[in-house]
């Protein structure tokens, strides 16, 4: 683990430390991430443990797993287990509990056919190699993943391929920092915003962030100076009442981000409402499948229906994902709620912000 | 020959009989095996150490190694970690009917290559062959027994506040290789097995070092498991310095892909090694002189704050806790 690397360079963050500490001074600042990547970048850096005390930074609904409303997961449990229907899925999902203690590892160990893949074009091939049965893909995700499914989607379409079905349980970051911004719970000053995503979808959606609702917001790397130089940003714009959407990771984010990414999507789905995990519904926040791809969406396909569904007893993901309360502070963290046994998925997916804090922060019962 | 495995060469039978001759004996022979009595007849003195495991891996040839020469580096580095030098390995395999002969003959040679090389003798072994589709392929079980050499024996009990903590080399490549060449990975990295005895190392080690603490092969869950077992046994806390511990490029770049954290990847050719400051310097010269041990380093201490727990110090200067993981790594999502 070499650390000739300049964003990794320890001197580097050290003097970033110094000027987020002098930017804040006298003021308590209450930051969010919401991409799951950058929250457990922001643990395994060791970069939670560094902050000033009056610097916050909070997790929000950006771990697609945890985000991943429970009428979504009873659908999908619903489906594992039927004859003739295999589950391809990537492998988070495998131990996200839903109603009655149900689970996909569960429903797999009763002989459900559910495998485990890194990529939707494994699925596909899945598919090839059991014309007989339906192979249904979960398709979570944010706008990262999308692209890579939709383009499996239309392969499956040339192939002439009738048995690759997916759930497309997709979720859009924009619509989503919409809503949470107009939750009047919300006490968020500045958001460090996701750079895989903004690869796709550019700096345009997030244009409102600024000009409607004032509130600074960074597209940040995952390097421990990108996370640095990011909330400092904030910090800066916060101190100096400027608020601004700043692109601070152009090595990978191009201001326009990737047409042909989202003219792949624009092909296959089309925006629609969705629900997200202790949020509701947020108006075109989801995506489903558009007319022309209508055979591959499992929903139709197999006769299947979002029905309502009582949030886990007790779980409070939904405060947590709003950032309305630190994972420590659930009553549930730690006690009824640990990774062994999980009550709410944000303890279960690696980036979800619970099973970020349980595994990652040293002190449970300190300030952070 | 049928150039299949049949259920019949599991029966004890004639089949039997030709299996073991045309393939485990002359593969592993030696005097003791030869033998066939219903048991082996060992000569031994004073503490023993022994061990058992059971190999499935999937897949069974990989980078770098098979399930075969697995099986017996698996279990003789399990004995060695005890301070012992392991004398003898018995094994047991379950074979699904229909497995190639040709397979079995390359995972039983190489067995016999990994045995020799760590001067290791197989003495008893046993062949089942079980309905296609009731197992996979092949499983094999080994246990090794050895005799101890280190008074007291080094254990995960003894690690004291004080001590520093040293590895042989780079870490997760074994979990990595196994993983990225699973069926249905769509990646493969050029990454290696590091699978190998490591006897005759640990054997330096404690000849020349009478005081090493502990000494633990960080298989299953890789190092951070190995340290919290560690930390636990012992009621210590463990501090690491993050930018010692070495990964390989290629390791470090498939786990980014991947979402996997090399510090929880099996290794199957690595040792801990725990014991006193003073003698750490002793400890690197003696490992870094073995084909096995080039690349140790010092990569934390022990101390007596926060019992039971592993505390990473970070390359910026940070802290976060390395805990056991709940199950098996998942791959993310994003």
């Amino acid at each position: 683990m070499t650390s000739s690397d300049p964003l990794r360079d320890p001197a580097r963050c050290k003097e970033l430390l110094a000027q987020i500490e002098e930017s804040v001074k006298g003021s308590t600042l209450r930051f969010m991430e919401v991409c799951g990547t950058h929250t457990v970048a922001l643990f395994r850096s060791g970069v939670h443990s560094l902050l000033p005390k009056s610097v916050v930074h909070l997790t929000g609904p950006g771990c697609p797993v945890c985000v991943t409303h429970e009428s979504e997961v009873a659908a999908y449990l619903e489906l594992a287990g039927k004859e003739g229907v295999i589950i391809a899925t990537f492998g988070d999902l495998m131990r996200v509990p839903g109603p009655g203690g149900a689970s996909l590892k569960k429903a797999h160990a009763e002989g459900a056919r559910v495998e485990v893949v890194y990529s939707p074009f494994d699925a596909l091939a899945i598919a090839r190699d059991n014309p007989g049965d339906k192979v249904v893909f979960l398709g979570i995700g944010f706008e990262t993943t999308t692209p890579t499914v939709a383009a499996t989607v239309r392969i499956a379409r040339q192939e002439g391929l009738k048995n690759f079905l997916v759930m497309p349980f997709h979720k859009l970051v924009p619509p989503a920092l919409d809503a949470l911004l107009s939750d009047p719970d919300m006490a968020v000053e500045g958001f460090m915003l996701p750079g895989h995503v903004s690869a796709i979808i550019g700096m345009e959606p997030y244009r409102p962030l600024a000009e409607r609702y004032r509130i600074p917001a960074v597209v940040a790397g995952f390097e421990p100076v990108d996370l640095l130089q990011a909330i400092l940003l904030m910090a800066e714009m916060k101190r100096q009442g400027k608020p601004k959407v700043i692109n601070n990771y152009k090595r990978v984010v191009a201001d326009e981000g990737n047409p042909k990414a989202r003219a792949i999507v624009a092909e296959v789905y089309k925006p629609v409402d969705a629900l997200w995990r202790g949020i509701g519904t947020i108006p075109l926040s989801g995506l489903g499948f558009t007319d022309a791809y209508r055979a591959y969406d499992a929903f139709e396909v197999l006769g299947v229906e979002l029905k309502a569904s009582k949030p886990l007893p007790g779980c409070r993901c939904g405060e947590v994902l709003k950032g309305i309360m630190r994972p420590d502070e659930c009553p549930l963290f730690g006690k009824a709620c640990t990774p062994a046994q999980p009550v709410g998925p944000c303890m279960v997916s690696t980036e979800g912000s619970c099973a970020a804090y349980f595994k990652y922060q040293i002190d449970l019962n300190s300030d952070r | 020959m049928s150039d299949k495995i049949l259920l019949d060469q599991g029966s004890g039978g004639l089949a039997s009989h030709r299996l073991v001759a045309d393939v485990f004996f002359k593969h592993l022979g030696n005097p003791i095996l030869n033998r066939m009595d219903d048991a082996a007849l060992l000569n031994a003195s004073g503490p023993l150490a022994v061990s058992t495991d059971s190999f499935t891996v999937d897949p069974i040839f990989f980078p770098g190694g098979d399930i075969g020469a697995l099986a017996v580096h698996g279990t003789v580095n399990d004995v060695a970690m005890l301070g012992a030098r392991p004398l003898y390995l018995t094994c047991g395999f379950i074979i699904e009917e229909g497995f190639a002969v040709a397979d079995l003959e390359r995972i039983v040679a190489s067995m016999g290559q990994a045995a020799r090389k760590a001067k290791v003798r197989i003495v008893a072994g046993d062949t089942k062959v079980v309905p296609r589709g009731t197992a996979d392929k092949i499983f094999i079980n080994t246990t090794g027994i050895g005799q101890v050499l280190a008074n007291p024996a080094p254990s995960g009990h003894r690690a004291k506040p004080g001590d520093a903590v040293i590895i042989s080399g780079t870490l997760g490549d074994h979990g990595l290789t196994v993983l990225s060449h699973r069926q249905g990975l769509s990646f493969e990295a050029p990454v290696q097995s590091d699978c190998a005895s490591l006897n005759h190392l640990t054997l330096k080690l404690i000849e020349a070092l009478p005081k090493v603490h502990v000494l633990r092969d960080p298989t299953r869950g890789g190092l951070a498991t190995s340290l919290n077992e560690i930390a636990q046994q012992s009621s210590v806390g463990i501090v690491l310095d993050e930018p010692a511990i070495p990964v390989s490029d290629v390791v470090r770049a498939g786990c980014d892909i991947l979402g996997l954290d090399p510090l929880y990847l099996a290794n199957e050719g690595k040792l801990i090694c725990v014991l006193p400051q003073k003698y750490a310097q002793q400890a690197l010269t003696i490992m870094r002189r073995d084909p096995l041990g080039r690349q140790a380093r010092v990569i934390g201490s022990v101390v007596a704050d926060r019992p039971g727990k592993v505390v990473l110090r970070t390359g910026m200067g940070g802290h976060r806790m390395l805990g056991m993981l709940e199950g098996e790594q998942l791959p993310r999502i994003c």
